[in-house]
């Protein structure tokens, strides 16, 4: 900075710099105090004031402008408005479709819900019948779970110990036989249906008093088998088998008497076999069980 | 000369933002012109002429509206006064001072106008005029490169100033 000669301003006066941010800052001081002063002024006189007579007629003397701008715009407007109802109708079909969609559900329940209340009326009309076996009573039960797996054939029901359901009470709906309780806990039970392996019935031909052991149908899950059937026995398709519901003085069958269980489909006799092979179409069908009765003994203790 | 181009550029943009844009609801936002016109003026010509032009085109916002005058006014003023002192300081020069200038100041604004009608004891509830605050930024900072095209065509800019000749020793 040495030989460099510096001007040094005069006393009170100011460089260019300076009186362009002094003028700045007055123009804006002034803008923003006369603004304040605006304010204050049309807060406080309201309607009726000088300053507002004024703005009222500047806005009287802005309105052709602004009628002219809504004339420019107006074709921008319509095209505006015109994407803006596509959102809309756009928006308004998804809003339909979920509505839809939820009556959809809606239609689903009460269908499901009038065919659950035909199966309880028919589980009712079944247990107030002449069919309903003697000294049983009939504990309802909807019907809650399935074990996964193709492992085990069973259901779990919504009853248990407190609704006084026991272990080795027989399950029926009003077609038939389904299978037994082969656990109790306090609110629910799991019940073994007939198509399990490890099920095992005492049955009757019902026209010819052929009596056998009804098990799982190696075939399929849904066949039964009449096994034990003596080749001297007479069986025929079409013919109804039943629980036998034999009692000795010592023992019983856990099942009542007269259970329906299915309709004989096939007879089959071979000289090798000891007995009859017949297979058993059941009542029940064990693919849409919703609802079942839980027969529990009106005595105390095991039947 | 300038003058009269930079008041028919705000009157024109004061008159579409009453008549047209206010009414245009975008991404839960509203544009507005004025507001980005203001701050292009101010980047082009700078912050005295931002000022003057935020509370011309404030006030006859403010009177088509017939609203409070001055409320306007005063945030426009002070917008273009930021605007202004931005663009001939740390923006100048470039390339995305616009359309900094108007995201930022858009937000400022929108929240210094909620300040404002709350001091005058308005019925405005927060959460009915805040929020529209970011989605009208982000529409003001996309028409920002439009208008500012159109703003610098119509109002040019500002000669840059000389660099100093003399210093002031601070003794």
């Amino acid at each position: 900075m040495l030989g460099v000669t510096l001007r040094r301003p005069a006393a009170g006066q100011l460089t260019s710099r300076s009186a362009t941010a002094l003028k700045r800052r007055v123009v804006v001081g002034v803008l923003v105090v006369l603004a304040i002063g605006l304010i204050t002024v049309s807060f406080r006189e309201g309607d009726s004031g000088r300053l507002s007579r004024a703005q009222d007629a500047g806005a009287d003397a802005l309105r052709p402008f602004q009628v002219a701008a809504e004339r420019i715009a107006e074709p921008f407007e319509d095209g505006y408005r015109w994407v803006e109802s596509l959102f809309e109708a756009r928006s308004e079909a998804e809003r339909l479709a979920e509505e839809n969609e939820a009556l959809r559900q809606k239609l689903a329940q009460a269908q499901l819900a009038v065919r659950e209340n035909d199966r309880l009326r028919s589980l009712l009309r079944f247990r107030d019948g002449a069919r309903f076996p003697r000294d049983y009573d009939g504990v309802a039960a909807a019907v809650i779970g399935r074990p996964a797996g193709a492992f085990s054939q069973a259901i779990v029901i919504a009853v248990g110990s407190k609704d006084g359901v026991r272990r080795n009470d027989p399950v029926v709906t009003q077609d038939g036989l389904i299978g037994l309780v082969t656990r109790v806990s306090g609110r629910s039970a799991r019940v073994t249906l007939l198509t399990d392996e490890q099920s095992a019935v005492s049955a009757v031909d019902v026209r010819t008093n052929a009596n056998g052991i009804v098990r799982h149908g190696r075939a399929s899950r849904t066949t039964l088998v009449l096994d034990r059937v003596a080749k001297e026995d007479v069986v025929r398709v079409g013919d109804t088998v039943v629980t036998a519901g034999w009692e000795s003085p010592r023992l019983a069958s856990l099942y009542p008497r007269g259970i329906p269980i299915g309709l004989v489909t096939s007879v089959g006799q071979a000289d090798t076999d000891l007995y009859k092979q017949v297979l058993v179409e059941p009542f029940a069908d064990f693919r849409s069980l919703d609802a079942v009765l839980v027969l529990v003994p009106r005595e105390t203790g095991t039947p | 000369m300038i003058a009269i181009r930079v008041g028919a550029v705000v009157f024109v943009a004061s008159v579409f933002q009453v008549a047209v844009f206010s009414g245009w609801q975008l991404l839960g936002g509203f544009p507005d012109v004025l507001l980005v016109t203001v701050v292009s003026v101010a980047l082009l010509r700078g912050a005295v002429a931002g000022a003057l032009a935020g509370f011309a085109g404030g006030l006859l916002v403010d009177t088509a509206t017939l609203g409070t005058l001055g409320v306007t006014s005063l945030l426009l003023a002070v917008a273009g006064q930021w605007s202004g002192r931005y663009g001939e300081t740390n923006g100048r020069g470039r390339s995305f001072a616009p359309y900094l200038a108007v995201g930022v100041i858009a937000i400022l604004v929108g929240v210094g106008g909620y300040l404002v009608h709350f001091l005058l004891g308005d019925a405005v509830s927060a959460g009915l005029a805040l929020p529209p605050v970011l989605p009208s930024a982000l529409l003001d900072v996309l028409i920002a490169w439009p208008v500012f095209g159109l703003c610098r065509a119509v109002v040019g800019t500002a000669p840059a100033e000389a660099p100093p000749r003399e210093v002031e020793l601070l003794v």
